[in-house]
């Protein structure tokens, strides 16, 4: 992408009176409310058909998708989406069913839902999943109301503690505090793990849930699992899977048979449902038989004749969200499933995996990996070495990788590793892709050894250089003004 | 199954990690492999995913029907230029936009987002989106615990009642009391009994929904607008019919301090409630409680101008358990269609489709209302939807008009055990004359015939 002169924003293109004509031509609003009801100002502009294509073509111009490059970004499973999910996703009978169509008028729409469900209950080991919550950190706070709820009819309300290792995503504390939970925070061990002693050391009679992913955000495969899960349940909590890495054990393993009660998925990472820039996701939420009847509400059920959303539910925690389900990514994930059936999906594991240890081999070649042992779908290298030789950050690293046509990977995440680049190739990804990128980034911790202020003053290639973030915190402008 | 893998590639990549099968990379633990058979769906190639789906589709008969369905998703016209520039790879496949430098066409789209919302509401700033209007109601609900140390919220009843029920699922985490105001004969808020709750000045927040769940233009009076001033509760405006606003005086109006809506009217499709766009705006003094990504303006080192993610400090994946709400995945791609809809209507479209729905919805008010035995429940100013009492069961009435090929509303028995006998029917610019004869017609045939009791 070549440097461009900026576009300006709608605002600033309209004239008033240069509307387009898809509607006919109504009355006055005045005709219908009384005088004092109606807005007498509507500061938007009127642009012409072609304006408004011409301006977000070129918007889309200065955007970086999956679709223009590779995306290694970590714990994102930014894989191919593929066309034929969205091309059946708008089909009218499922963009313009609305949700209060009576369910004997909505019968696919209830057999797609249910065949999801079904599907990742069994792929994942749980007894059921509800297709409410609208994304991860939305099911994680599905999840902890069901442990609230739990514990409460169990008579144990003092549980009031949350175990969050410091591995975890930034949601799951987020969700627990939400809850009224306080985190307890559990360092990984030198091997970037949990360990049991550490979680029998904590957990007593005031553990209420203990939220961990497998594999972690470091990539590594928690080998301990099933006798952490032993000691959070002997303590009397519950474990709570993150999905966000469930791209990396289909096939081999499943967080049921872990030891996990209750779990996510994030449909728009390992079932391919577009990110969109951010959302909207689809976040599933599994539960273990005993907490079945707590699941948020609708839960779709059949009865061996018909479909039927299932509201009267007196134990579930309610509604998370205004309509059933984010329908159309459940159409989606489906189609996905269908694409790849229980073969297929185990085949998408094992090429995740492998693609991403290839990286690794080869990327430890010129970059520090702090944990040199296979990694599932997903490793963590650190510039903490360049940084100290030749000032060169991974943030540095990340920006130098723009300018070669290629997203940054996940950069200061996991916390517990310095100067970290998080890297996730997923399993669409060719061989000649991820030779270019270790070229790439190989040629780029050269140059940060012999010309560091290029990588400092980079991106150059990109519509705009690095942005003032302070000075957009500091000065915060977060809307045109007429 | 998506991917490029040749055997040769396998076998090269596999070498190179130094491993003899892909099975020794995935190993677990024999106590937790996976021994049994799943039950998934089995694998088709493409073009018999495509038939398998449209079987499904087909038994969505309900689109096929005359639908004066609403009560919180509406059936309104998208222009296909939405769909052509909104499914455009670059804005379908991109993640949130963290790299400023090759995001700034969603960033400085998002941007424009948080603005038209911020001139529809007559609100200071507006963030990038939530993930519905339900949710939104609930996490403006939490800016205003968190700004006044309170812990009891107050709530129309005539508020859409999913969103009530998603925020008392809310409050049960937050260990925060939720009570509700009734409506009135009109199908209104009964402001005096606001007032008087307010009295004892312990409530976060009260939230009114203008249109409210029954159509109705809610006018708080003065004296519940100086209850609520004197109280310090938080004035939240609900927004469940964004259109609406560009013929109704915005909550700012009124002295609302965050309006929590939903912007599926704005070209987002129904798609069986999902998924759609939230919003949240405010006042200037909210701007550090509001949850979820903002965009906001600056400079890059060029002086050019420059979008970036701002206010970050506010989030999880900076803030972790102190964050102002656990939000990350917001709805980007919603927002943008939205965003692309009001840009194509502009204000003289979005003001003629505001002034189409109140005439098709009066125009069907006026053919229901000359059914013998039916009866408008309320005399209040609506904007695109009302409630119809039938003397009977509404159920019953329903299910006489689905043999009909009619969806003629939703049954306000199912959320309020008094208004049994009452329809909530919508009309909306795409509702046609034909549309509301047929209604009509069957409606008489039906109220003709006794009551089944």
């Amino acid at each position: 992408m070549p440097p461009q002169s900026s576009e300006p924003l709608i605002f600033e293109i309209g004239q008033e009176g240069r509307a387009n004509r898809y509607l006919e031509q109504g009355k006055t609003l005045e005709t219908f409310l009384p005088k004092t009801l109606v807005r007498d100002e509507l500061p938007l502009p009127d642009n012409s058909e072609l304006d408004v294509v011409r301006h977000y073509t070129r918007l889309s111009h200065r955007t970086f998708g999956i679709d223009l490059g590779f995306y290694p970004l970590g714990s994102c499973t930014m894989k191919y989406n593929p066309r034929i999910n969205d091309a059946i996703a708008s089909r009218r009978e499922f963009a313009e069913l609305h949700p209060f169509t009576p369910d004997e008028l909505a019968q696919g729409a209830l057999q797609v839902m249910y065949e999801l469900e079904r599907s990742l209950s069994s792929l994942f080991g749980m007894a059921a999943f509800s297709l409410n919550p609208s994304a991860g950190a939305h099911a994680e706070l599905g999840a902890l109301l069901i442990a609230k709820k739990y514990f409460k009819d169990r008579g144990e309300m003092q549980r009031d503690k949350v175990i969050v290792p410091d591995t975890a995503h930034g949601t799951n504390p987020a969700s627990a505090a939400m809850c009224g939970f306080k985190v307890i925070s559990l360092h990984s061990n030198e091997r970037g793990r949990v360990s049991v002693d550490e979680i029998r050391k904590i957990c007593g009679l005031d553990t209420a849930v203990c939220m961990m992913t497998n594999p972690n955000t470091l990539g590594l495969f928690e080998d301990d699992i099933a006798a952490i899960a032993a000691a959070v349940h002997e303590a009397g909590g519950l474990m709570y899977y993150d999905g966000a890495n469930a791209n990396a054990i289909m096939g081999y393993t499943r967080p049921g048979d872990m030891g996990f009660d209750l779990m996510h998925l994030n449909t728009h990472k390992t079932f391919t449902i577009p990110h969109g820039g951010g959302g909207a996701g689809h976040g599933p939420l599994g539960a273990a038989a005993h907490l079945v009847d707590y699941l948020p509400t609708p839960v779709v059920t059949y009865d061996g004749t018909a479909y039927a959303l299932e509201f009267d539910r007196p134990k579930s925690i309610g509604p998370m969200r205004s309509f059933w389900s984010n329908f159309a990514h459940a159409v989606r994930a489906l189609a996905y499933l269908y694409a790849n059936g229980e073969e297929g999906l185990k085949r998408v594991s094992q090429l995740a995996v492998l693609n991403a240890n290839y990286l690794r081999v080869k990327v430890a070649d010129f970059l520090e990996t702090p944990y040199p042992e296979t990694c599932r779908h997903e490793f963590v290298a650190s510039a903490q070495v360049l940084k100290k030789e030749h000032g060169v950050r991974a943030l540095d690293i990340a920006k130098a990788l723009l300018d070669d046509g290629y997203m940054a990977p996940t950069i200061y995440f996991p916390l517990l590793v310095p100067e970290c680049l998080m890297i996730e190739p997923t399993e669409t990804e060719s061989k000649e892709t991820l030779d270019a990128f270790v070229a790439a980034l190989r040629a780029i911790v050269e140059r940060a050894k012999t010309a560091p202020q290029e990588l400092f003053d980079a991106p150059v290639t990109t519509p705009v250089g690095r942005v003032d973030e302070t000075r957009a915190a500091r000065q915060p402008e977060l809307r045109w003004r007429p | 199954m998506y991917a490029p893998h040749t055997q040769a590639d396998i076998n090269e990549m596999l070498a190179a990690v130094g491993v003899d099968s892909l099975d020794e990379l995935l190993r677990v633990p024999d106590a937790i492999a996976l021994k049994s058979k799943l039950e998934v769906v089995p694998a088709l190639p493409e073009y018999l995913i495509g038939r398998r789906f449209e079987q499904f589709a087909e038994k969505n008969g309900g689109v096929n029907y005359r639908s004066f369905l609403g009560a919180g998703a509406y059936r309104h016209y998208a222009p296909p230029a939405i769909a052509a520039l909104a499914m455009r790879g670059e804005y379908l496949t991109a993640y949130t936009p963290y790299q400023a430098e090759v995001s700034q066409g969603y960033l400085q789209a998002i941007y424009e987002w948080q603005t038209y919302i911020c001139l529809l509401t007559g609100m200071e700033l507006a963030n990038a989106s939530v993930y519905d209007g339900a949710t939104a109601l609930a996490e403006a609900a939490i800016m205003a615990l968190g700004a006044t140390g309170r812990k009891k919220l107050l709530v129309s009843r005539a508020i859409h009642p999913n969103y009530r029920a998603v925020l008392r699922t809310y409050c049960e985490g937050l260990d925060v009391t939720l009570d509700e105001i009734p409506f009135d004969a009109e199908l209104t808020t009964n402001y005096s009994a606001l007032e008087s709750a307010l009295a004892s000045n312990e409530y976060a927040a009260v939230a009114i929904a203008s249109p409210n769940f029954f159509g109705n233009v809610e006018s708080p009076t003065r004296d519940a607008l100086e209850a609520i001033k004197h109280s310090g509760t938080v004035p939240i405006a609900v927004v469940a019919e964004a259109l609406s606003l560009a013929a109704l005086e915005p909550p700012a109006k009124w002295g609302a301090q965050i309006v929590a809506g939903e912007a599926q009217s704005f070209g987002v499709a129904q798609a069986y409630g999902g998924p759609y766009a939230g919003f949240i705006a405010s006042t200037a003094e909210h701007m550090r409680r509001i949850p979820g990504r903002l965009v906001g303006k600056s400079v890059d080192n060029a002086g050019r101008t420059a979008y970036v993610l701002t206010l970050q400090a506010r989030e999880q994946h900076i803030r972790r358990e102190r964050a102002t709400s656990n939000i990350c995945t917001n709805q980007a791609h919603c927002a943008l269609i939205a965003t692309i809809y009001l840009a194509l209507m502009g204000k003289t479209g979005l003001r003629n489709a505001a002034a189409l729905n109140l005439g098709r919805s009066r125009e069907l008010a006026s053919a229901v209302a000359n059914v013998a035995g039916l009866t408008l429940k309320s005399s209040a100013p609506f904007f695109n939807e009302f409630v119809v009492d039938t003397g009977r069961p509404a159920g019953e009435v329903l299910a006489a008009l689905r043999k009909r090929w009619i969806l003629g509303g939703v049954d306000l028995g199912r959320f309020y055990p008094e208004l049994k006998s009452c329809i909530l029917m919508t009309a909306t610019e795409l509702t046609t004359s034909g549309d509301i004869n047929a209604l009509a017609t069957a409606l008489e045939e039906i109220m003709r015939a006794p009551a089944i009791v």
